[in-house]
């Protein structure tokens, strides 16, 4: 008897990730499903970012040329693709796609499931005003203290639409701010019919999307342990999970790629962004790490079983972003003799300048790279014939005005602080704005009657 | 499961006591691998054995304390999770991230490196096992 096993490769593990490698996954092997991933936290903010700019933008628009490359393919073997690609505007993202599908001559062939209900912008005060706080999760303040300056508000939407979105016939899932993991549990749910209360089952396909759910991740990119002996990272293989009904499952990657599918990839990526292990909460479930058996099951095949879950909790996670003020980053490169301390007699002028103009910020930070920038004063004493250190000082301010005023002092220093300093071609550094991430939850009661599915056809 | 603790709480006399032979101090960077990341302003770290049969040592002797010492002036806080199954332990060291996302200031604003800044600790390790791991 051949067990039925569905498989899920992982194409994309945040915005930005390799362009490759989703063409690569529908090309080097057999899938059922493509899985893309774009939204970390930070992410919403940026689309916001952009949405404000453009009420077209606000979703990964690297999403829609790269349909455009694996579309044709997808549609004639019938693979079918999630992907939180819609960002802040999935009818946005889902109109461009099937704009491609036409362009290609794929008008009719292909349907897209659109989920909406995740954006509770238009809802926060009703929601205020109704007795929920919409506390941040880590400092526990009220939302109502920065109700002003909030740009988007979306909730983590769990598997369930997506579910909704395949068994109404979609061959493309565009979703907002869904679960990074229901990417993955919904196709598992919707092809093994596992009831929503099955919750070893609920996480053990949670704990195969957080397995992909960064791509490369997974599978040999990023790996400390023997990072040397990992080959072919020029091509690396993205991760594919073997899925079969009882909830067991196999990762590995396509034949003839590169990189490497180990137990030391795969517990890299578990503990990967980890809180308790004992519970790690989507909306669709409570995964337990610590049940998770992982085996060597042959060349680039880890087996993974043995996942215990307990019940959903009442609540859902919301993502906030709002804006929180400016930022600016700049940066000059001290060459031998004596670099770290002509960087640090810099920085000490330098910040005499910005205290003598009264210019102030919630934060100065100065990192000399070469010396502590990653590792702090863990790093030790530097070597005292260093052959160059860069100077990276950044400021952070609720005003523009001392954050333009700053960038406009690093340059002057070239001339007027200690000698042998280059590396300033790039000119005056950005003023950034800060679009910050607020953290909170909601009773899931009211949002989920609000949560849509459409089937957008070409 | 969690146990925490506050940097520098602890005086330096209780590790130092544990270090005597056959201990030796041995750079963690030898008997585990390790991955980090962030959720808002804090940061986490897997540490992992790197084989199977480290990781009671790992229990034993990375504490919370430990850490918090380790990170002192960096966190504010370190808090402690146990995976035996993958032979792991998980730490959320808070406050680490100056503010985090896009707030941070910081070149490592998302935690990344905090792993392999973890693995510059030295813990006592039996004097055998040392020599041993020395040599490889």
């Amino acid at each position: 008897m051949s067990e039925r096993v569905v498989r899920i490769a992982a194409g994309q593990g945040f915005w930005g990730d390799w362009l490759e490698a989703p063409v690569r996954q529908v090309q080097g092997g057999p899938i059922d499903y493509l899985m893309m991933d774009y939204l970390a936290e930070v992410t919403m903010s940026i689309m916001q970012k952009q949405k404000s700019r453009d009420p077209r933008a606000g979703y990964a628009r690297d999403f829609v040329p790269l349909m455009e490359r694996i579309l044709p393919e997808v549609v004639a073997r019938g693979i079918r693709v999630t992907s939180n690609a819609g960002g802040v505007n999935p009818p946005g993202c889902a109109e461009a796609v099937l704009e491609v599908a036409r362009r290609l001559g794929l008008g009719g062939k292909v349907r897209v499931g659109l989920v909406t209900g995740d954006d509770i912008l238009g809802r926060l005060d009703q929601l205020i005003a109704a007795g929920h706080p919409l506390s941040d999760m880590e400092t526990g303040r009220p939302l109502a203290e920065i109700r002003d300056k909030v740009l988007s508000a979306n909730v983590y939407l769990g598997m369930a639409p997506i579910v909704e979105a395949l068994r109404g016939g979609a061959d493309v899932v565009i979703t907002g701010r869904v679960t990074d993991t229901g990417l993955t549990l919904g196709p598992l749910v919707h092809e093994f019919g596992w009831p929503a209360d099955d919750w070893d089952r609920i996480a053990a396909g949670t704990v195969a999307g957080h397995i992909i759910e960064c791509g490369a991740q997974a599978s040999g990119g990023n790996l400390l342990k023997g990072w040397r002996s990992v080959k072919g990272l020029a091509d690396p293989g993205f991760p594919i999970i073997e899925a079969s009904a009882d909830g067991s499952f196999v990762v590995t990657k396509h034949p003839n790629t590169g990189g490497v599918v180990s137990v030391a990839s795969v517990t890299e990526q578990l503990v990967y962004e980890m809180g308790d292990p004992r519970s790690y909460i989507t909306p669709d479930g409570v995964a337990d790490f610590t049940t998770i058996r992982l085996r060597q099951s042959g060349r680039d095949r880890v087996r993974v079983s043995g996942i215990r879950g307990g019940p959903r909790t009442p609540m859902l996670k919301v993502s906030i972003a709002y804006f929180y003020g400016y930022k600016a980053v700049g940066t000059l490169v001290y060459a031998w003799p004596e670099a770290y301390e002509k960087a640090r007699a810099a920085d000490r002028i330098l910040r005499q300048r910005l205290k003598d103009l009264g210019l102030e910020f919630d934060q100065i930070l100065t990192e000399f790279l070469g010396v502590d920038a990653t590792h702090g004063r863990l790093a030790g004493k530097p070597h005292p014939d260093l052959p160059e250190v860069q100077l990276r000082i950044g400021v952070r301010a609720r005003e523009r005005a001392p954050v333009e005023r700053f960038t406009r002092e690093i340059a002057p220093l070239v001339l007027t602080g200690p000698p042998s300093v280059t590396g300033f071609a790039g000119g005056r550094p950005a003023v950034e704005e800060v679009v910050a991430y607020w953290p909170a939850l909601i009773d899931r009661r009211q949002i989920e009657p609000g949560v849509r599915v459409e089937i957008v056809g070409a | 499961m969690a146990t925490g603790s506050q940097p520098g709480r602890k005086g330096r006399g209780r590790a130092k006591r544990s270090v005597v032979p056959p201990f030796r101090p041995t750079a963690l960077r030898l008997l585990a691998h390790a991955r980090s990341g962030d959720k808002g302003n804090t940061a986490n770290v897997g540490l992992i054995a790197l084989e199977p049969e480290y990781y009671p040592l790992l229990v034993k002797q990375v504490t919370p304390a430990r850490v918090a010492r380790h990170f002192k002036g960096m966190v504010s806080g370190v808090e402690r999770f146990e995976l035996p199954n993958l032979s792991a332990l998980n730490f959320l060291l808070h406050d680490a991230l100056d503010g985090g996302g896009t707030i941070s200031l910081k070149t490592d604003a998302q935690g990344k490196v905090y792993s392999t800044a973890l693995l510059r600790m030295e813990i006592p390790v039996p004097a055998a096992l040392a020599r041993r791991l020395r040599r490889e």
